[in-house]
């Protein structure tokens, strides 16, 4: 039986063939615009580490001076040095690491004469582990080797490559700010989105080529990329990189076995804040945050305010494309009021009608879900030749192209009842009369 | 013409459905359009920001060397290079500052009109520059003087103690009012790190934060402030618009022989810059405009495909008013008023719908209130529209023959 009504479906859309080509055009569009803004969003917003984001959380605390300080303010963005370097002596949490940005040039000791500028992340031991990196070659360092200021280094794939074409690098030397570094380990290509452990330095940037004990980069006294605030006396003289200088621009991440781990880690942060204000450190009362990973990008507000307006405006695009389907295809039916009664005075119930032209909507959604999947396609070709630093994530995958289809046969359907039960309801005597 | 009104608001009584999808299809169509519209503009706004620089005439190098250099060095090697770039043929003004507009840098300074941040207090975008800063960036001064050579400071000795002392300082015109309203702000002091004042010496008139709209750090209010610091930073370079690719080239091959461990990271012309700064308002712009046409083609094509299947069911009416003495222009004229009630019903609803969104954009996005200019403007293109999709059916039914429209 559905057989025959595709048959007859077909048969009505050839004998309209400028309405129906209106409505597929139509609803096409309407699709399109939606897959593209919607893809874009389901990207951006996505999970950067599902199996762990409920059990990776971002600390703050509050070092800040009193100077414009008001109560229930957002606490400074990242940690001192002196306050992650405190936390990470300490050890309360299974894993911890303290991190922050640089960008330096990479060579080899008789290496090519133009130096390869790489990102950096200077951090600590348990990093690696923390956020699953993926090993080519060898692994990490110790917490020995942090302690130590080891010259030891992990690079990228990608440097890897140009530094080395691909070989297996481990215990290889590089040259950083004239010094010589030890290779240890060498990651396979490594994808996070968004790079959720610093949004300093743009929210989806690529992960970093370049990783080394944080200890040592301070003593190569590397520099620092990223956001840094000051405070009271600031550098004091000194760097703003020194232990004690006022200057927050660590970042700093701690992993529980269990997310219900967080309630007693909130507390030994508290009592931190409470002994570096008593000890004269700190101004501000005990104003701390824990917050794992989706929290932590939902506060910082990582998905771009215009990618969620993109998408209401798509839906509200597709709602009119649905409505004009629905006028459409009611017009369509009711021209066949004719045939219809010819149909019903034959033996047609109301069932078989109603069914008929709900295929034929469907139908037609699927030939829209087509077209609006090919403008998709040219959508997100435009979304990625666009300059944003997540224009180049923005693809296809196979959830989205379900969801396409899913939505497309969704929208006709929904498109394709009102008109389907007008049709049901002509009746058979007074259309054979007037005909 | 409106005897007409009573058979066409009975023929749409019975085509309540149909009437009813097209009124709600515009009325949706007037609401995301309007809207829509009023984002494009505020992009466009944005679009047309005026930076106070000489824009055309500039252009930014970024250089960096591959082995640590002494910080206390940064300022003598700044001093030299920028002799250097300055004796390149073509090149007005050189200079090197610690950030630039449509730049990533952005470093703000709280300022206040007593010592250790009491008073008064604002916070400025801080540019530390020589003396070539201003010709070079085509600042216009307002009030006041530039930097005398050896007013500058070096930018690392003067932060080597607690309490950097910096002599005198130039401010643009919107912290001047701001600190000193109805004063000249030349001879004034002012606290930036601590206890030792400042001298405002001179007022420039429009100088920007180097993320303009877009502003995180500072207090958003667009006050900035220049500090006679020689350090590390940007090069900037002055010279002709036709003259300054040629100039980009030459000063990185200068920069660059100096020193092979140097490299000039990058090499931007600030209208370059300034096009990559406001490419994503112009991409926003754009799908938005995109959007706004496909909705009014569709809402077109919804009247077109509608208004086709009326004509088509009322071929015998039309016949018989024709039969019985109507004009094409009274044929014609009835579809085209049947079109401008339904689409006026829909305008209506829209124009509701299109305010009760304006407010809920405001809460959500903190987007500017829609300006009622828009409003007149969303009803007057959709009635047009409405017209101009009708327009090809009703010309249809007018130009039917009554005998074949009856024998039908």
């Amino acid at each position: 039986m559905f057989l025959h009504y595709l048959e007859l479906a077909w048969r009505n859309t050839l004998a309209a063939k400028g309405l129906s080509a209106l409505m597929v055009l139509a609803l096409g569009l309407g699709i399109g615009a939606c897959m593209t803004t919607l893809t874009v969003y389901h990207v951006l917003s996505g999970d950067p580490i599902p199996h762990k984001s409920d059990r990776l959380f971002n600390v703050q605390l509050d070092a800040g001076d009193l100077i414009g300080w008001q109560a229930g303010q957002e606490p400074t963005f990242d940690l001192t040095r002196y306050d992650a370097t405190a936390l990470l002596r300490d050890r309360k949490a299974p894993r911890q690491v303290m991190s922050s940005g640089f960008n330096t040039s990479v060579g080899l000791p008789d290496g090519p004469a133009k130096p390869i500028f790489s990102s950096v992340r200077m951090t600590s031991a348990d990093f690696f582990a923390m956020f699953d990196a993926p090993w080519a070659h060898g692994g990490g360092w110790s917490a020995a080797d942090d302690e130590a200021e080891a010259r030891v280094a992990v690079i990228s794939a990608s440097l890897n490559e140009k530094l080395f074409g691909g070989a297996n690098s481990v215990g290889r030397e590089v040259i950083v700010r004239g010094q010589p570094l030890r290779i240890v380990g060498v990651l396979k290509p490594w994808k996070v989105q968004p790079h959720f452990w610093d949004l300093t330095l743009g929210s989806y940037t690529e992960t970093e080529d370049f990783y080394l004990p944080f200890s040592t980069a301070m003593a190569l006294k590397m520099g620092h990329w990223g956001n840094m605030d000051c405070w009271g006396k600031g550098a004091n003289g000194g760097s703003s990189l020194d232990l004690n200088a006022s200057c927050s621009w660590v970042q700093y991440w701690v992993e529980f076995d269990k997310p219900e781990d967080a309630a007693a880690y909130r507390d030994y942060l508290v009592a931190y804040s409470e002994a570096q204000r008593k000890a004269g450190r700190f101004e501000r009362p005990a104003n701390v945050r824990l917050r794992n990973v989706m929290d932590w990008l939902g506060a910082q507000k990582v998905l771009p305010a215009d990618v969620r307006l993109q998408t209401w405006l798509a839906f509200g695009f597709l709602a009119v494309c649905v409505v004009n389907m629905v006028g459409l295809l009611l017009a369509k039916t009711l021209r066949r009021s004719g045939e219809i009664g010819v149909r019903r005075a034959l033996g047609a119930t109301r069932g078989d009608i109603f069914r008929q032209f709900v295929v034929e909507a469907g139908m037609l959604g699927m030939a829209g879900a087509l077209l609006g999947l090919l403008l998709a396609q040219g959508g997100l070709w435009l979304v990625r030749q666009s300059p944003n630093d997540y224009a180049r994530l923005a693809e296809l995958d196979a959830a989205m192209l379900a969801l396409t289809l899913g939505l497309a046969l969704l929208a006709s359907l929904v498109a394709g009842l009102l008109p389907a039960w007008r049709a049901a309801l002509v009746t058979p005597a007074l259309q054979l009369k007037v005909q | 013409m409106f005897k007409d009104l009573i058979p066409i608001l009975s023929t749409l009584r019975r085509h309540r459905i149909a009437a009813g999808l097209i009124v709600l299809e515009v009325a949706l169509t007037c609401a995301i359009v309007t809207n829509a519209l009023h984002l494009i503009q505020t992009r466009i706004e944005a679009l047309n920001t005026e930076s106070g620089l000489a824009e055309s005439e500039m252009a930014v190098l970024d250089l960096r060397g591959s082995k640590p250099q002494a910080p206390e060095r940064s300022g003598a090697i700044a001093a030299e290079d920028v002799m250097r770039l300055r004796a390149l043929p073509g090149v007005k003004a050189a200079t090197v500052v610690n950030q630039i507009v449509y730049g990533n840098n952005s470093n703000n300074s709280g300022v206040s009109l007593e010592p250790d941040y009491k008073g008064t207090r604002v916070t400025a975008a801080q540019y530390a520059a020589d003396e070539q800063m201003i010709p070079t960036f085509g600042l216009k001064l307002l009030e006041g003087r530039n930097f005398t050579p050896d007013e500058i400071l070096d930018g690392f000795q003067a932060f080597s103690v607690a309490d950097p002392v910096i002599g005198q300082l130039i401010i643009n015109k919107v912290m001047a009012d701001k600190l000193f309203p109805g004063r000249s702000a030349v001879g004034q002091r002012v606290y930036v790190f601590g206890r030792s004042p400042s001298t405002v010496i001179g007022v420039v008139e429009t100088l920007t934060h180097t993320q303009l709209h877009r502003v995180r750090g500072g207090d958003g209010s667009g006050t900035a402030m220049i500090l006679p610091l020689r350090g590390g930073g940007s090069y900037v370079l002055r010279a002709a618009p036709d003259q300054l690719d040629r100039v980009i080239k030459a000063a990185t091959a200068s920069l660059e022989a100096v020193d092979p461990t140097r490299v000039v990271t990058r090499a931007r012309s600030v209208p370059q810059m300034r096009a990559g700064f406001y490419a994503q308002d112009r991409a926003m712009a754009w799908l938005m405009g995109g959007v706004c046409v496909s909705l009014l083609l569709v809402t077109a094509m919804g009247i077109v495909g509608l208004a086709s299947f009326w004509v088509q069911q009322r071929t015998r009416m039309i016949g018989t008013r024709r039969a019985l003495g109507a004009t094409e222009r009274q044929i014609l004229r009835y579809f085209q008023l049947e079109n401008l009630l339904l689409t006026t019903t829909g305008i209506v609803i829209g124009l509701g719908a299109a305010w009760a969104l304006s407010q809920l954009l405001m809460q959500s996005y903190a987007l500017p209130r829609l300006p009622w200019v828009y409003l007149p403007a969303g009803a007057v293109s959709l009635w047009l529209l409405g017209q101009l999709a009708v327009w090809v059916p009703a010309r249809r039914a007018a130009r039917l023959s009554p005998v074949a429209a009856l024998r039908s």
